[in-house]
Order: C-alpha cells, then structure tokens, then sequence
C-alpha cells in the first residue's frame, strides 16, 4: 500500500513534467484562433523541447559555472515546488510538504539562480531581465502573501492539502475574503508567470522583456530546461487557483474512479483556465513597465482587503 | 399649535413667494414683513409654553429649552431684516449684485430662517439634520453671492467642510436609531427625541457614545469647534453682512442646541455606566481647545470681519465648554450666554456693515475714525466691542461670570485657562478697536445712511439683561436649565 | 460568528458590502475622471441592491422604494448630471493621478482598521452582524472623506462626499433597516439639491480660476492677508 502511495506520488510528479507544455500549447492554440491566425499545433511544445534537447549547448566565454548549473536548479526547484500542490488527490505524501510557504521558497529559490544567471554572463540584456524580475518579485511576494494568509486564517492551516480538505468539507458558504483573496492571487499569478499585461511570453527581442531577457544567452538543452520550468511554474499557479478555490471533483481516496475523477475534472478545469487567460491576453494590452507596481499594488491592496474583510465580517469577536 | 405653524412656516411661504416672484421693491419689506410676522407667531408660542408647558404634537416639540431659542432666532432674524432692506439696497445700487441676485438673497434669507426654526421646533432627530444640512444649502449661495475668488473659495470651503461635517452627524444620528431600535418598542419612533429620551436609560451604552462623538464632530463643524473651525471665518468674511450677523447669530447656536440635545440622551444612557460624564468630557475638551485658539487667531486678523468670526469661535467654545461642564449653574450660564452672545454679535456685524461702508472697506487697517466721521457708528461698535469683550455692566458680564463660578466650584484648575483666554481676546479685540473707533479719519470719508434701531435694541437688551435679569426670564431659563441639568438652580 | 450559520442573503449582502468598499479604493486610485463617475455608478448600484436584499429579508414594503429611490439617485440621476457638467466643462478626458497612491491606499486601510476598532466595544452577541456592517459603511464614510482630501480636482472631491453619503446610506441600510421614509425622503432631498449647488459651483469656480484644481483656491488663509 504504501509503494502504492509513493508510486502515485511519483506518477503526479510526472504528470506534472509532462502536462505543463501541455497547457502552454493549448493557452498558444487558443490565442490563434482568437486572433484569426492557425496557430501551431497544441503538441507543438513538446517538439519544441525535443529539437533544443538534441541541440548542442553553446556558453558564452565570459559564463561562469554558476551559468551552466542554474537551468537544473531552476528545474528541479520549479518541479519539486510543483509536486506539493495537490493535482489529483490531496492524500498523497507530498502532502506532508505542501505548505505553501515552502512552496513559495522553492519558487524563490529557482527565480533567485534565474536572476543570477541571467546577470552571469554580462550582457546588458541579462542584468536588465533580472533587475526587472527582481522589482516584479519584491512586489509580488508580500501580495501572494498576504492573500495566502487570507486563506490561512479561515482554514487554520498553511498546508495546501488541508486548506483543499477544508474547502471540501465546508457547507457552502460566501466569503468575501476568498474573492479578495482570489483576485489578489490571480493578479500576482500573472506578473509571476511573465503573462500579459506585465510580461509578454511571446516575444523576442523587445526592450522590455522580463523573462526573455535573462535567458537570451541560453541555448541547447539549457534553454529547453528553462522554458520547461517557466511552462511548469504556470501550470503550477494554474492548478494552484483552481484546485484551492474550486477544488470540486479532486480525489479524496486512492480509489481508481475518483483518481480517473480527479484527472477529468482537472483537465476540464485547465482547459477553461487555458481559455480564459487566451481571452484575458488578447484583449488586454502589455502595460508600460513602470506601471507594473501600480498592478501589483493593487494586488497587495486586494489581498489586505481580503485580510480585513475575514477580520472584520467573517469572524467579529 | 397654530402659534406654532405660523413661526414656522411662514419664513417658508415667504421663500416660495420671493423666489418666484420678481417684484425687486417689495422683497426687502415683504422680508422684513415675514420676520415679524414670524417674530410675533413666537412670542405667542412662547406664552403658550410659558402657561401650558410643554407642546409635542405632529413630530414637533417645543419646550422650555427651545422655545426660548425659538424667540430668539425669530427676533434676530427681524432685526436683521429690518438692517438687511436698506443695506443690500446700497449694495445693489454698487453694482456687486444684480437684480437676480437679490432675488436669491431675499429668498434665501427667508430659507434660512425656515430651517433654522424648523430645526429648533421638530422633534425628530432625523428632520433635525436634514434641517440644519437645509440651512447650508441655503446659506452657501449666499455667501458666493458676491461671486469675487474670494467669495468662491470661501462659499466652497463652507460647502465641503460643513457637508462632511453634516455626513459625520447623520452618521451619529443613525446609530442613535440603530441604539433606539432594540429599545423602543415601536421601532419607527425611534428618531423621535422625546421618546428616545424617556428611555434613554435603556439605550445602549458603547454606541451611544460612539454616536456622540460623530454628532459633536459633525455639528461641531457648524458651531465652528476648533479644528473643524475652517469654513467659519470665511464664510462670516466674504458673505454679505447680514448673512455674517445671522450666520454668527442663529446658525451656531443652532448647532450647538443640536449637540446639547443629543448630550442630554446620551447622558441618560451613560447614568450606569462606569464613565458617565464622557459626553460632558468631550464638549468640554472641544469647547476649551476653541476657547483658546480662536482667542489667540484673533490677534493676527486684518479683516475686520475675520476678526470678530473668530471672536463667536470662541463664545461658542466657552458656550460647548459650560454645557459640557453640566450643573445647574454653568447651564445656566450657557443659556444666558447663547442668547447676550447671539443679541451682541449681530449687532456688532451690523455696525460692522456700516463701519465697512463709511470706510469702502473690510480691512482693518483702513478703518479709521469712525467717531469722527459718524459718531453712531463709532460708539455703536465701542460698546458692541465693550459687551463682547465681557464688560460690565453688558449681560455677557453676566454670563462669563456665572460660567467661571461654576468652573470655580466643580473643576477649579480650569479657571484658569479661562481667564487666561478672555484676557488674550479681551487684548486682541481693543487692539484693534482703539484706531478703528479713535484714530484720525481719512478726508473724504462720508457719513452713511445708517439705520440704528436694530442695533440699539440689541445693544440695550443686553445692557439690560446685565443689569438686572427680568423675572420671567430667570425663571424661564431656569426651567430651561431642570430640563438640561436634571436640577434647578433658583 | 459563525459564517456557516448565517442565513444566505446576509451572506450576499457581506459581500456585497465588502464590494461597497472595494470600491471606494478604486474611486480613490481612479485616475481618469469619466471612469471615476462610472465607478461611483457601481457603487450607487451595489448600495440599492444591498437595501433590495435587506427589503426581501426583512419584509419590509418601503426599503423596496428606498431601494428605488437609491438607484435613481445614485446610480443613475447624479452619475449622469456629473457626466453632463463633465461633457459641459469639457474635463472629458480630464486626468489626475494621485502624488502618492501607496501612501493614500495604505492610509485608506488603516482607516478601515480604525472604523473596525471604534465599532468593537459593541460586543452584544445579536448585534454582532450588523456592528461589522457598521464598521464597513464606517469605513467607506471615511475614504470618501480621504477622497476629498487627497484629491485636487473639484469632480473628484464632490464624487468622494458622495460616496460618504454612499457609507452613510449602508449604514443606515444594515443597521437600522432604513430610516424612515419621511427622513430618507428629506435626506435624498439634500443630496439632490447639494449635487444641483455643487454643479453650480463647478462653473464659478471654473470662472473664477479657470480650473477645477481645488488647491488653487488659497486667496483665503491665515499666513497671508498683506
């Protein structure tokens, strides 16, 4: 029973690896058609990974090793933050680790050795792309935070498969903190993740590129290290907002047909997740860098409202 | 109850009428005939009172405390009218203001006094506020009527301040139904003060308080508390004289009547509780601060105007002050003092408006020589100055010196702000006045019509009240006073 | 409390309340004029919906024409003479970005902590609902005042005391089911003719300093006078 257990822990992880290009080629797909344009294939990620994997990796000479080890760590801490949050289930043993704080730290460890490397090599591009990432992240953090703790203190817990039990087991209630709390997670899902409006994924070579900057030197199976770990971060913000504020469907026992539960109602959410961010992009225009605190202000300011609004009309001693 | 209505609602038909009517002529006489018509509807309603106590009836209450406020905004407000005719007359005639313009001030003066009394005569907290937020509306045209930047800012300033404050009040006025409606058995009589006051005891404690403080805040804004003070000085400097005279007269008394109300309802929830003079705590706190600050703002003042606005700030504190402090005396005190202060201060803004027109201006450095010029005038405004500043044998004598025999015996160490805070006052009005009354006058400077009747009743009421306070009066007050501090003083 | 045990349109009109004052911060970060009315719309809107709610849970035939009458006024009536005087003045595309918005936003939160803390001696169990309404409305009544503080422009300043009114009508909503009609009637009246005043008062100010930038009405203070 218990290599049952570890072994679907295992599967998750998996799982994890292998549906994140996954998402991102379907959110691409979707921007396509919503744009009039055909649009690569969904699967077209994954060849996009496989060419660069087989491609030889180039260094600048100026690289250090600190260069050539930042796309493992990045990866490895993107994906072990990633198996904490519950997929499928939320009785596995990576629940003893999902607590969201340490999640938060594996994520700012990766995004920590991402800055580094981008500033590295010493091209103006790299130290550019990390200072903005780091301006991004300092204002992110506290926002994320501070709606996490919204959470917390309904469900007196930071561990994430318990904050999912209890959402699960609560009768249904309005609480305005939960919306707070959402909207300020969403915001700072999308300036964590590089989407627009703060960053746009999808460009090269513009000026005010976040995430493309600091890997610009990267390439062979270094760069397809790191834009597996950026494709992996999104999803993992993705099944984050979904699987806490609409956890319905996830399984709660081992058994088969709720684990075959769990992964249909996981999908049918992404894919609506998918679509929605598509339509959020292609309606929405990149905003000027300098206006980014301001989005991100108003994160902090939706997540102390959450905060208040629990204090004030949810529990008033 | 006839007596009643007609001291209301005349002021009211009478602004319907002047506002739609554009028979420039008669709307000075047609005003001054609604306020006397009004003034007289008073006195009967007083004798009424006087003889079959107290009349609640159709959300009206009028007892011994109002009344007597009633006949006084009623007789300011004649006097004022019968000062108001001839003087915007003058002002039209400058060209300041157009035909339109004194279409709008006759009506709205009429406005003013209708809100004013309406406030004074209901007994419902809730037409209290919308009464009192009336009489800003009414008044802030009036005090933009000149339409210089000047009167602009100062009628914008008025405008906001007074409306936040306003906002604050009702705040306080719907926690004072929210604490009514657990209590009262008929929740929609909540806002009723006599019921709410009959059962004060069994409103609750902690929002009681909590509403106070929004209602001394709010309707401190319009008694002009420091430091919600702003938009008074302003509003008294830019606004025509006899809107200062009745603003400075009526309007702050009215505000405070309102705070005085609420004190006694909150009182009577707090009788149990272990800090029963709380409310009395804050207005004394507010009332002193104004007492004091708005004695030393009058040294730096150059606008004649300006100068004696700042003086009611600090008559209304003393008055705050002396209700907050409680006792049969001191309320007492308080009573006189709000109807000598309302009587001096409107003169003094009359002669003020005549003083500003012999010398063509409001600055205080170009009045000069008043004596000279026009004796009247000049000696007008010395002894409005004399009685203002606490003179004997003037009835503010009278009244400061009662407050400060009270102060003496319950809170002793406070008599001594107070004297310090009639003394700066005291120094900063007479170092004004001496070269406006005695200096040399400039060689042009003509006499002006002046009508002095207004001001030498006003001025012989209050010398005489110093003198001797009439029978009927005293135990008017008195009555007044058991209603307010739970004792009589005779 | 027990969230759980509080009945459904309680728990829709928490939230509708706390959207109340999510609102009140747009209106004070809101840089653009013509959006900043739009904004003050929803709020008139959310208010009328919360006094529908009270009328459905309480019964009571005469919230459903304050109701109304809110709607009317606030959503609707003053919004829309605030865009003609706005088309009038022509302010269409009239900006005006706070000095400091994180300062102000930070402020406007410690006012909400602030209206918390002044409600909390309240600690009667069956009032304990409506004390945090209170306590919200509070706070919106505040923010409107920070509002007309932080905010230069004339428009603005009336739409930030018209959101104070905004706090005053939750609160007299959910605490006391409403005043009576009679006062509810005088006090529309007020709003009503004051949005009439404060519309006059844009074109003299306007006159006078040929803007609406409220600061530049400082003729009148105590430091200066020759």
């Amino acid at each position: 029973m218990n290599l049952q257990i570890s072994l679907l822990a295992l599967v998750q992880l998996v799982l994890y690896a292998l549906l994140a290009p996954l998402v991102a080629g379907w959110i691409h797909w979707v921007k396509a058609k919503l744009q009039n344009r055909c649009g690569a294939r969904i699967f077209q990620p994954y060849r996009d990974l496989y060419k660069l994997f087989n491609k030889e990796a180039r260094m600048a000479h100026t690289a250090s090793q600190l260069f050539r080890a930042s796309p493992y760590i990045v990866f490895t801490a993107t994906l072990l933050a990633a198996s904490a949050v519950p997929l499928l289930s939320i009785n596995l043993p990576t629940a003893a680790i999902a607590d969201i704080i340490a999640i938060a730290g594996l994520l700012a460890l990766s995004r920590f050795f991402l800055a580094l490397a981008g500033m590295d090599v010493g091209t103006a591009f790299g130290g550019m792309g990390a200072s903005r990432e780091m301006l991004v992240s300092a204002l992110a953090e506290p926002a994320m935070l501070v709606a996490v703790f919204t959470l917390a203190m309904t469900a007196h817990t930071t561990n994430l498969a318990s904050l999912v039990g209890f959402q699960l087991t609560e009768t249904f209630v309005l609480r305005p903190s939960f919306m707070f709390a959402l909207a300020a997670l969403v915001l700072v899902a999308i300036a964590e993740t590089g989407r627009i409006p703060v960053d746009n994924p999808s460009t090269h070579l513009e000026l005010t590129m976040i995430h493309e900057a600091m890997i610009l030197e990267y390439s062979g199976r270094h760069l397809a290290l790191m834009e597996w770990a950026a494709q992996l971060k999104l999803l993992l913000y993705g099944t984050l907002l979904t699987n806490v504020f609409f956890p319905w469907g996830i399984a709660q026992d081992l058994s088969l047909t709720s684990l075959a539960i769990g992964l249909l109602s996981l999908i049918a959410k992404l894919l609506l997740l998918g679509i929605i961010l598509a339509i959020s992009e292609t309606v929405l225009a990149k905003m000027r860098l300098f206006r980014t605190p301001a989005f991100l202000n108003l994160a902090l300011l939706l997540g102390l409202l959450g905060m208040l609004s629990h204090v004030i009309l949810e529990i008033g001693v | 109850m006839n007596e009643l209505l007609i001291t209301v609602f005349t002021p009211m038909a009478a602004t319907l009428i002047l506002a739609t009517v554009r028979q420039l002529k008669w709307a000075g006489w047609l005003n001054l005939l609604a306020s006397t018509a009004a003034f007289v509807a008073s006195l009967f309603l007083a004798f009424r009172v006087a003889k079959t106590g107290p009349l609640t009836a159709m959300t009206f209450r009028v007892d011994d405390f109002n009344v007597y406020l009633i006949v006084l905004t009623a007789f300011v407000g004649m006097t004022s009218a019968i000062f108001s005719r001839p003087y915007m007359q003058y002002v039209c005639e400058t060209g300041k203001i157009n035909k339109k313009g004194m279409q709008l001030y006759h009506s709205m003066y009429q406005a003013f006094m209708f809100t004013m009394l309406l406030a004074l005569s209901t007994d419902n907290l809730g037409v209290l506020w919308v009464a009192v937020e009336g009489a800003t509306l009414a008044t802030v045209l009036l005090v933009s009527l000149y339409r210089t930047a000047e009167a602009i800012e100062a009628a914008w300033k008025y405008f906001i301040l007074c409306g936040v404050g306003i906002a604050l009040a009702l705040f306080g006025t719907v926690l004072v139904y929210f604490a009514a409606q657990h209590t009262v058995a008929d929740g929609t009589a909540g806002m009723t003060w006599s019921v709410l006051y009959t059962g004060a005891s069994k409103l609750h404690p902690s929002i009681m308080i909590l509403a106070f403080v929004f209602l001394l805040i709010g309707y401190g804004t319009k008694v002009g508390l420091v430091p919600m003070h702003q938009w008074l000085p302003d509003a008294h400097s830019e606004g025509p004289t006899p809107m200062s005279a009745v603003l400075s007269g009526l309007l702050l008394n009215v505000a405070l009547y309102a705070i005085v109300r609420f004190k006694m309802l909150v009182d009577g929830s707090l009788t149990l509780s272990s800090k029963p003079h709380m409310a009395g705590y804050l207005m004394m706190g507010f009332g002193l601060l104004s007492f004091l600050v708005a004695g030393l703002f009058l040294h730096r003042q150059r606008d004649i105007k300006r100068m004696f606005s700042y003086s009611s700030i600090e008559h209304m504190g003393l008055m705050t002050f002396a209700f907050g402090l409680g006792g049969p005396l001191a309320t007492f005190g308080a009573l006189l003092h709000m109807l000598v202060h309302s009587l001096t201060k409107s003169a003094i803004f009359v002669t003020v408006g005549h003083a500003a027109h012999i010398a063509g201006t409001q600055s205080i450095d170009h009045i000069r020589g008043l004596i000279r010029t026009q004796p009247a005038v000049g000696w007008a405004l010395l002894f409005g100055v004399a009685a203002i500043a606490g003179f004997p044998p003037f009835g503010i004598f009278t009244s400061e010196f009662l407050l400060l025999t009270a102060t003496m015996e319950s809170q002793p160490w406070f008599t001594l702000p107070l004297l310090m805070g009639l003394a700066i006052a005291f120094a900063g009005l007479f170092r004004n006045l001496h070269p406006m009354v005695y200096g040399t006058a400039p060689k042009e400077q003509q006499p002006v019509q002046a009508n002095m009747i207004p001001i030498t009743v006003h001025l012989l009421l209050v010398l005489w009240l110093g003198l001797s306070i009439p029978g009927f009066l005293a135990v008017w007050l008195n009555r007044a006073t058991e209603l307010i501090a739970g004792a009589s003083l005779l | 409390m027990n969230l759980e045990l509080v009945p459904m349109l309680q728990q829709i009109m928490l939230v509708l309340a706390s959207m109340v004052l999510l609102i009140s911060f747009i209106l004070m970060d809101q840089v653009r004029l013509v959006a900043a009315i739009h904004t003050f719309a929803w709020q008139g809107a959310l208010i009328a919906a919360i006094t529908t709610i009270v009328a459905i849970s309480e019964g009571h035939m005469h919230l459903y024409f304050s109701a109304l009458l809110t709607f009317t006024l606030k959503a609707l009536l003053i919004p829309w003479m605030l865009h003609r005087q706005v088309r009038k003045l022509e302010l269409d595309h009239e900006k005006e970005a706070l000095e400091h918005p994180v300062i102000a936003s930070m402020i406007a939160v410690a006012l909400v902590i602030f209206s918390y803390w002044l409600v909390l001696p309240i600690v009667q169990q069956e009032l304990i609902f409506t004390r945090n309404v209170v306590a919200i409305s509070l706070a919106v009544v505040l923010i409107g005042f920070l509002i007309m503080v932080v905010r230069k422009q004339a428009i603005a300043q009336v739409l930030g005391f018209m959101s104070m009114e905004n706090g005053l009508f939750l609160a007299a909503v959910s605490a006391t089911s409403g005043m009576p009609l009679i006062i509810e009637l005088g006090v529309a009246f007020d709003v009503l003719v004051a949005m009439v005043l404060f519309g006059i008062f844009f074109f003299q100010i306007r006159e006078s300093i040929e803007s609406l930038d409220v600061d530049r009405l400082n003729h009148l203070s105590e430091s200066e006078k020759e």
